[in-house]
C-alpha cells in the first residue's frame, strides 16, 4: 500500500514536471505566438496544391501514355 | 498494487482533459508554449496508461483474485499466453487496451514535428486529448479494472471460446484500426477547427488511415480465422453484428482511402472525404459500443456491461460537434471542380464510393433494425442471412467489377477507343474463364460463376498494369526485368501496393465464393467402423480417445480419411468439457489440400454416452484462399505505407515556399 501510494505520488510529480516542461525550459520567451499563417499565405498553399496536383496528373499522364493504358487521342485532350 | 493502477488512471484523465482544455484554448488564442504544454500531456498520458496497463499485467500473471477482474476472467489453471490475453478478456480491461493504444498514437502523432503539420497539430491535440478523456472516465468512474475484493480460492476462469491462439492477436490488431481511425478523425477536426482545409489534413492523415484500415482488415481476417477453427460451426462470418461492427468502419475506410484519391489529383469530394473519416470514426465507437454494451446478442459479446449510455452520448456529441464544424466550413470546403464525364477514373472512384457506403449502411441498418423493433414493438425482429447475402451480392459484385475498371480509366475522360483498348484483354479473358466455368460446372450458382468471371476480369487488369508498367520502366532503361519491376513499385508505392491489395480482394472473393455457394455438407451417426461419403471422400469413425490437459477434458473421434480410394490419414475431431468454466466446446477437425486450396471440416456434434458420434461434415472448395488473401493483402498495405521520401521532400520544399523553415 505504501510503496503504491509513493510510487504514485512520484508519478504525479513526473508528468506535472512534463507538462510544466515548456514553461520551465523558457519562462521569458520573446515571442509566445504560435505561427498563424494569413489570408494571403492561405492562398499561396491553394495556389501551391492546385501546381502540384497538375504536375503529378501530368506525370502520371505521361507514364499512362508509354505503357499504352492510355491512346494518342485521349493523351492529346489531356495534356 | 491497485491504488498505483487507480492513481495512474486517474492522472490520465486529468492529462487527457488538460490537453483537451488547454490544447483548446492554446490553439484558439494562438499561444506557443500551452500548446507545446498540451502535447506534452497527451505523451505523458501514454505514460502514465502504460503504467495502468503493467499494474494489470502483473496482476494477472501473479493470479492475484483480489482483483475483481483477474478472478471474474481468469483461474489458476489457465494456460500463460491466455492469461496475458485476458487483458483484454473482459471489458474493463479491453477499455484499458483502446485507450493505451489511443494514447499511444496520440503520442506519437504530437511527437513528431513535421513542420508542415505544426498548425495542424495544435488543432489535434485537444481532440484526441478529448477522446483519450472520455475513454479514462470511463475507466475511472464506470468500469475500473483495478476494483478490488477479498481474494478468493480460484478465478472463474475464460470462455472455453477464447481460450485459442488467435485471441492473442485478434482483438489487438481490431482495437488498433478502431482507434486508428481517431487519427484521421481528429486531423480533420483540426483542419475544420483552424480553417486550414488544403490537402495537408489528408496527407498528414494518409498513412493512419491505411495503417488504422490495414489493422481492423487483418483483425477481420484473423477473427474470421477464429470463428473457423474455434467456434465450430462450419463457417468464417455469420454476419454476427458484432463482426459486422469491424466491417462496417473498414468499408468507410475504403471508402475514403479511394476518394482522397480524388481530391489530391482533382481537388473534389472535399466535405464528402470529411463527412466519410466523421463516419468511419463514428463506427468504429459504434463497433465499440457493439461489443461492450451488450445490447446486442451476439457470440462475440463475451462481456454485459452499463456502458450503453456513456457510449451513445459520446457518439452523438461526436456527430453533432463534427457535423456543426461542416457544416461551418462548407463554403471553403466547397470544391472549385466538377466531374466532367460519368466515363473517367474519379467517375468510376464515386461508383466504388457510393456502393462502399451503401453496403455499409445496409450492414448498419440490419445491425440497428432488432434494437429498433425491440425499442418500438417490444420484440427484437433479427434480418438473417438472407438480407446481408442479399446486399452482398447487389453490391459486392458491382464493386468487383469496378476494381478492375476503376483504376485504369483515364482521369476526367475516356474515349470509347480508348476503353477498347484497355479493356480488349481483360474482356476476353474473363469471358473465356465464364464459359470454362460453365463447363466445369459453375454455373449451379450464378451469383458464384458471376463472381468468378469478375475476378478473373480484375485479375487480369492487375497482371496487365504490372506488365505495362515494368515494359515501360526497362524502356525507360532498367537493366532486368525484376529490375523494372521494383523500380515500377518504388516509384509509386500506393499505385502499385493498391493493386497488390486488390488482388488480395479478388484471392478473398474466390476464396467465398468457392467456399459459401459451391460447398457441400453431410451428416451422419456413426457407431466405431462405420463410414460416411461426402464428394469424393469416405471417412470412417475409428475410436473414440480421452484425455486430460491442464484445465479441460477432451474427447477426440479419430476417423480414417480417403480420397477416391487414396489414404489420407485420420482427422480428429471432438469437444473440450473444462473443469473451472463448467462450459463445453466444439473442437473441429480440418484437412486442407495445400494444392486445391480445399478443406475436409468434420464437427463432433454429439457424442454419445456408448461412444457413438454424429457427425456434420463440409468440404469448402478454395477455402485457404481467403487465409492466402490475408498474407497478400498485409504484403500490398505494406508496400502502400511503405514512406514515401520523394513525397516528403515535395512537402518539405512547399513548407519552404510557404515560408515555414522545413526544420526546426
Amino acid at each position: 500500500m505504501t510503496t503504491a501510494l509513493v510510487a504514485a505520488v512520484l508519478l504525479a510529480v513526473a508528468v506535472v514536471v512534463v507538462v510544466a516542461l515548456p514553461f520551465l525550459r523558457e519562462p521569458a520567451p520573446a515571442s509566445d505566438a504560435l505561427e498563424e499563417p494569413d489570408e494571403r499565405e492561405r492562398r499561396r498553399v491553394e495556389i501551391l496544391e492546385r501546381r502540384d496536383r497538375a504536375l503529378a496528373a501530368l506525370k502520371e499522364i505521361e507514364f499512362d501514355h508509354r505503357t499504352g493504358a492510355l491512346n494518342d487521342e485521349d493523351y492529346r485532350s489531356l495534356v | 498494487m491497485p491504488e498505483l493502477g487507480s492513481a495512474a488512471l486517474l492522472l490520465t484523465f486529468g492529462l487527457a482533459l488538460y490537453a483537451l482544455i488547454a490544447g483548446g484554448i492554446a490553439a484558439a488564442r494562438g499561444m506557443r508554449r500551452l500548446a507545446d504544454s498540451a502535447r506534452n500531456a497527451l505523451v505523458a498520458a501514454f505514460g502514465t496508461t502504460l503504467v495502468a496497463s503493467a499494474v494489470l499485467l502483473a496482476a494477472l500473471l501473479r493470479n492475484d483474485f483480489s482483483f475483481v477482474y483477474v478472478a471474474r476472467t481468469t483461474s489458476e489453471a489457465l494456460p500463460t499466453a491466455y492469461t496475458v490475453s485476458a487483458f483484454w478478456g473482459g471489458q474493463e480491461g479491453s477499455l484499458l487496451l483502446w485507450l493505451l493504444v489511443l494514447t499511444g498514437l496520440s503520442a506519437l502523432v504530437v511527437a513528431r514535428r513535421r513542420p508542415w503539420e505544426r498548425e495542424l497539430v495544435a488543432w489535434v491535440t485537444p481532440v484526441l486529448g478529448g477522446i483519450a478523456a472520455f475513454f479514462a472516465f470511463l475507466l475511472v468512474a464506470v468500469a475500473s479494472p483495478f476494483a478490488t475484493q477479498v481474494a478468493p480460492a480460484d478465478g472463474a476462469g475464460m470462455n472455453p471460446s477464447l481460450q485459442n491462439p488467435y485471441m492473442l492477436a485478434h482483438p489487438p490488431m481490431l482495437y488498433l484500426g478502431y482507434v486508428g481511425l481517431a487519427v484521421p478523425f481528429a486531423f480533420a477536426m483540426g483542419a475544420l477547427l483552424s480553417g486550414r482545409t488544403d490537402e495537408r489534413w489528408l496527407v498528414a492523415t494518409r498513412r493512419w488511415t491505411l495503417f488504422a484500415w490495414a489493422a481492423l482488415g487483418v483483425g477481420q481476417l484473423l477473427g474470421a480465422h477464429w470463428a473457423y477453427v474455434e467456434v465450430g460451426w462450419g463457417g468464417y462470418y455469420a454476419w454476427d453484428p458484432v463482426e459486422n461492427a469491424a466491417l462496417m468502419p473498414w468499408l468507410a475506410a475504403t471508402a475514403f482511402l479511394h476518394s482522397v484519391m480524388i481530391q489530391e489529383r482533382r481537388g473534389m469530394l472535399r466535405i464528402w472525404n470529411v463527412l466519410l473519416v466523421i463516419l468511419a470514426f463514428a463506427l468504429s465507437l459504434f463497433g465499440t459500443f457493439l461489443t461492450r454494451s451488450g445490447v446486442v446478442s451476439s457470440i462475440h459479446s463475451f462481456t454485459q456491461g452499463s456502458l450503453g449510455p456513456w457510449f451513445l452520448a459520446f457518439i452523438a456529441l461526436v456527430l453533432a460537434v463534427s457535423l456543426t464544424l461542416v457544416f461551418r466550413r462548407l463554403p471553403q470546403l466547397r470544391s472549385p471542380t466538377r466531374i466532367e464525364s460519368v466515363v473517367s477514373r474519379e467517375a468510376a472512384f464515386l461508383y466504388n464510393n457510393l456502393l462502399l457506403l451503401a453496403l455499409c449502411l445496409t450492414i448498419l441498418w440490419g445491425v440497428v433494425y432488432p434494437l429498433l423493433s425491440e425499442a418500438l414493438r417490444g420484440e427484437a425482429v433479427v434480418l438473417g442471412r438472407a438480407y446481408y447475402d442479399f446486399f452482398l451480392q447487389a453490391f459486392g459484385l458491382p464493386l468487383l467489377l469496378l476494381m478492375g475498371i476503376g483504376p485504369l480509366v483515364a482521369w476526367r475522360r475516356a474515349s470509347l477507343r480508348s476503353l477498347v483498348t484497355t479493356f480488349r484483354w481483360p474482356t476476353a479473358i474473363a469471358l473465356v474463364a465464364g464459359l470454362a466455368l460453365v463447363w466445369l460446372g459453375a454455373g449451379s450458382s450464378v451469383p458464384g460463376l458471376i463472381a468468378y468471371t469478375f475476378s478473373a476480369f480484375v485479375a487480369a487488369t492487375i497482371v496487365l498494369e504490372f506488365v505495362r508498367g515494368a515494359r515501360a520502366r526497362k524502356a525507360l532503361g532498367a537493366a532486368t526485368w525484376p529490375g523494372a519491376l521494383a523500380s515500377l513499385v518504388a516509384r509509386n508505392r500506393r499505385r502499385y501496393g493498391g493493386y497488390v491489395v486488390h488482388a488480395s480482394i479478388v484471392l478473398l472473393a474466390i476464396g467465398i465464393t468457392g467456399s459459401s455457394a459451391f460447398d457441400s455438407v453431410a451428416e451422419a451417426r456413426l457407431e466405431r467402423g462405420e463410414s460416411m461419403s461426402i464428394g469424393a471422400y469416405t471417412l470412417t469413425y475409428r475410436s473414440l480417445e480421452e484425455r486430460q490437459t491442464e484445465n479441460a477434458t477432451e474427447q477426440r473421434a479419430v476417423l480414417e480419411v480417403r480420397r477416391g480410394g487414396r489414404d489420407l490419414g485420420t482427422l480428429e475431431a471432438g469437444k473440450n468439457a473444462y473443469t473451472i468454466e463448467q462450459q463445453v466446446s466444439n473442437e473441429v477437425g480440418i484437412r486442407s489440400d495445400r494444392l486445391t486450396g480445399e478443406d475436409l471440416f468434420v464437427i463432433a456434434e454429439q457424442i454419445a454416452p456408448d461412444g457413438a458420434v454424429t457427425f456434420r461434415v463440409f468440404v469448402k472448395p478454395l477455402v485457404n484462399l481467403i487465409w492466402i488473401a490475408g498474407g497478400v493483402f498485409v504484403l500490398g498495405s505494406l508496400v502502400a505505407l511503405w514512406p514515401d521520401a520523394r513525397e516528403e521532400r515535395r512537402l518539405a520544399a512547399r513548407g519552404y515556399e510557404i515560408g515555414v523553415p522545413a526544420t526546426r
